[in-house]
């Protein structure tokens, strides 16, 4: 299923669909999209970049279930870059390389694709500073991390005992950490246990995950054991509320089937606050247990142009009864799946999906609710908090299906909801709703750039939706889903712009360009490449066996490769062709593919080398050639590899053009 | 101010000697596909450019037409014009020593006629890569010539090529003219 709503919720929505369906066929078919989608008469001009002219943010969306994050520019809306994750991507040579191959280990093996749904960019003082973005995998739970020098994948570690991991990464203030809660409880520690000892076995763990300062290195800090609840989403809070996190809950009613029924049952699911530096205190005290794990944490370098996959076989918990004032419930209608912080810190608002309202909490009221004691009752050793003494206020039926919130900097929060499909407009603090605009159609989440920082920007707003029906020229059963960019400088939200996506967009984070621009690599310096394998210069370009292993070390450089005929290789040989490019300019990669290839290209930036597998199987003259339209000679750029039989006895010998006449 | 003529003396010294802190000439290639252009700088003891890989660049848009490559070990002028400036430096702190305006105009003259010397061996470098071409060029034009401006602008192929003094050049030249103050000033005296 496409949606992380409950079935039920997805039905109704549907049904929305159908009725909204209907309407627009019973005004006169597939021209009848007038009224709410029209936009007003400059809105071209709002989102035209001239050609040859920059953006003004990136955004970054997340791919959903291509497992890759897509980079746009605002307001244009135009594709920049995709970005592969969690998923192999053959252009790239991306999990086809050798070099790349080791971010993809998992604990099960290489697991080339997951399902990418929360960007997250790192901050620093509360405030998006453009150095990384974060992204959750969900179906082997994993968070990666890329570099914005680079646009790459610098790593990507495993979440142990995790069932799904959904409620992440959503960093806190300074990135000292980012999250990483299960979606689905598991037995734990993981085993062979009857189903429907749910509410005996299971549980949900809640993992933070330090990030170094200084290069960005994750590791596992600490994880919590919780009741089996589903942790759905989460934010941590800023400003005031630094120092704790709060995940959403839902099947608190811990059923093990047919949740769409039984784990709507409760009028009130919870929020779950995390007090985070209290954890580390009692880490520093010691009062972890040590429990057996089996994870990796993956690597990428930019020295050695290579990944390393560590095996890790420890973690650190937490368990609530040992640990008091680590864990609080906040009482919550209604299955709430968003959970966001408004800039202050002082507001948690809560989308319970299944709730006619929007419930706000107070942190403050949350601090004297536990100053005071006032508890409903404990679940597990861990309090819940009486709900009257938390609730700051209520959004008074803004719509259907509440599902995320972002803020401006002006005090006021866009909820969209997925059933009504629609952004709500509302104020921080009287809760009175200001505006509402349609969403095309069934939106889920939406962004501002900063919008879930302390710091928002207040000019746009992006919808991501899961539906477009109409909207774009058909392209058979399978539709694209899209974006739709509003103005929100205004009283009024305008719609501006409409523009499809790859995958499916989850969440998006979107930064103002010159946070990113002047930090963005244009090539690596050829004295800083430390591959193993790598060709300084064309001097250096050989080839050498070893056994039935043959390496390549190959040059590129316009329009050329060096050697570019190679003879001595035989059938049932392994021959690694380690192409270091030479050049030292911009917008100058060259690629390597090679006829018969079970893997896929090289693409090689300036500076770097990266590594082909090729396994000759047949007795020939096999050619291989430049990808990359690099050059006017670009065409030129091939060479050949002859294969002998297995017995031969052909020499191993390369060379690069003829010898020079004597002058 | 009976110290002025050895303070220009000093001043055209340190102008000359701005050569080894800054490029005297640079040379910028556009193109389409280069369009903040590809900016080669010539100091008095190497050549290099805004970017580490600026050089390599350059010999890779060269030799699609057969130029040679530009390699700095294999210019000699990198290596003795570096003592002729020390040289003309010593003898700009010597002649304010001394401080007669004889010397002064003959530091100046020198110094003037080595200047011509470096622009016309400058000049034979660029004509020599602009005709000296490889017979195996995968790009062949007949009559055509590929020798950037000694100063100034010019349209070679799909390049617009631009040679300017830079920093150093114009230190260098702001020298020359504080020795020519120095001569002016001790003659008043």
């Amino acid at each position: 299923m496409k949606t992380k709503m409950s079935f039920l919720s997805w039905s109704l929505s549907a049904a929305t669909v159908l009725l909204l369906a209907g309407m627009i066929a019973g005004c006169g078919g597939n021209q009848g999209k007038a009224g709410p989608s029209a936009v007003s008469s400059d809105a071209a001009s709002a989102v035209y970049v001239p050609p040859g002219k920059y953006d003004e943010y990136y955004a970054f969306l997340s791919g959903g279930f291509s497992g890759q994050v897509a980079v746009y520019g605002l307001p244009s809306g135009r594709l920049l870059r995709v970005i592969p994750v969690f998923a192999v991507d053959p252009e790239k040579g991306y999990g086809f390389n050798e070099e790349t191959k080791p971010m993809l280990e998992t604990s099960f093996g290489f697991v080339p694709w997951d399902d990418a749904h929360h960007p997250e960019l790192s901050q620093t003082n509360g405030e998006t500073d453009g150095r990384y973005l974060f992204i959750n995998g969900n179906n082997t739970p994993r968070i990666a991390r890329i570099d914005l020098t680079t646009f790459e994948t610098a790593e990507i570690i495993e979440i142990p005992n995790s069932g799904g991991n959904h409620s992440s990464p959503f960093t806190t203030e300074n990135t000292e950490y980012v999250v990483a809660g299960t979606r689905f409880g598991v037995p734990y520690p993981q085993r062979d246990v009857a189903i429907n000892t749910y509410a005996e076995n299971f549980r949900g763990v809640l993992s933070y995950i330090s990030v170094n300062k200084e290069d960005g290195d994750m590791n596992i800090a600490f994880q919590i054991l919780l009741p089996a609840f589903d942790y759905d989403l989460a934010h941590s809070g800023k400003g005031e509320s630094h120092g704790w996190t709060f995940f959403t809950t839902y099947n608190t009613e811990l059923k093990n089937t047919l949740l769409e029924v039984g784990a709507s049952q409760h009028d009130k699911d919870y929020i779950a606050a995390i007090n985070w530096k209290l954890a580390e205190k009692y880490i520093a005290e010691g009062k972890f247990k040590e429990m057996p794990a089996n994870y990796r944490d993956n690597s990428y370098s930019d020295k050695t142009h290579m990944a390393t996959s560590k095996k890790v076989d420890k973690v650190k918990v937490l368990l609530p009864e040992d640990c008091p004032g680590l864990v609080y419930f906040l009482p919550t209608p209604k299955s709430p799946h968003g959970v966001d912080v408004n800039p202050s810190g002082e507001y948690i608002v809560a989308s319970g999906k299944l709730s006619a309202d929007l419930t706000v909490h107070s942190f403050k009221k949350m601090l004297a609710a536990i100053e005071n004691k006032a508890f409903e009752t404990t679940i597990s050793g861990i309090p819940v908090l009486k709900y009257e003494e938390v609730v700051a206020g209520v959004v008074k039926e803004p719509g259907l299906g509440p599902l995320h919130t972002e803020f401006d900097g002006k005090g006021n929060a866009y909820t969209t909801f997925f059933i009504s499909s629609e952004i709500v407009k509302w104020k921080v603090g009287t809760w009175e709703v200001l505006d509402r605009v349609p969403t095309f159609y069934s939106v889920g989440h939406l962004m501002i750039p900063g919008g879930d920082s302390k710091k928002p920007d207040t000019k746009y707003m992006v919808a991501l939706n899961k539906i477009t029906k109409d909207r774009y020229l058909p392209t058979g059963p399978e539709l694209t889903q899209s974006a739709q960019l509003y103005d929100i400088t205004g009283d009024k939200m305008k719609m501006l712009l409409d523009f499809p996506t790859i995958g499916e967009p989850h969440y998006a984070q979107g930064i103002s360009a010159d946070k990113i621009v002047p930090k963005s690599r244009k090539f690596f310096p050829l004295e800083e490449n430390q591959h193993p394998y790598k060709a300084m210069g064309e001097k250096e370009s050989r080839v050498e066996r070893s056994g039935k292993d043959v390496h390549v070390y190959m040059t590129t450089i316009r329009s050329h490769f060096a050697p570019d005929n190679i003879e001595g290789v035989k059938v049932g040989d392994r021959v690694y062709f380690h192409v270091t490019n030479l050049e030292q300019d911009w917008d100058v990669p060259h690629g390597f593919a090679i006829q018969g290839a079970l893997n896929a290209e090289l693409l090689i930036m300036p500076g770097q080398t990266e590594t082909l597998v090729w396994y000759p199987q047949r007795e020939g003259v096999i050619p291989f050639y430049c990808t990359d339209f690099c050059s006017a000679l670009h065409q030129e750029m091939q060479g050949y590899v002859r294969v002998s039989a297995a017995n031969a006895n052909t020499p191993l010998i390369w060379s690069l053009g003829e010898p020079e006449p004597e002058q | 101010m009976k110290a002025l003529p050895r303070l220009c003396m000093v001043l055209a010294a340190a102008g000359i000697l701005g050569l080894f802190l800054f490029p005297m000439w640079k040379i910028i290639l556009y193109a389409p596909q280069y369009p903040t252009g590809v900016q080669m700088n010539i100091w008095i003891n190497k050549i290099d450019g805004t970017e580490s890989g600026t050089l390599q660049n350059v010999n890779i848009l060269n030799h699609y037409v057969g130029m040679k490559f530009i390699e700095p070990d294999a210019i000699p002028e990198l290596k003795y014009f570096p003592m002729v400036i020390l040289a003309m430096a010593g003898l700009a702190l010597l002649a304010a020593a001394i401080n007669k305006k004889s010397i002064y105009l003959t530091w100046l003259i020198i110094m003037v006629v080595l200047s011509i010397v470096g622009f016309y061996d400058f000049y034979l470098w660029e004509y020599d890569y602009g005709h000296n071409l490889s017979d195996t060029a995968p790009i062949k034009i007949p009559g055509a010539s590929f020798q950037p401006p000694l100063i100034g602008s010019k349209d070679i192929l799909n390049f617009t090529a631009v040679s300017l003094p830079h920093i150093g050049g114009y230190l260098a030249g702001a020298g020359i003219f504080f020795s020519f103050l120095a001569y002016w000033f001790r003659r008043k005296q």
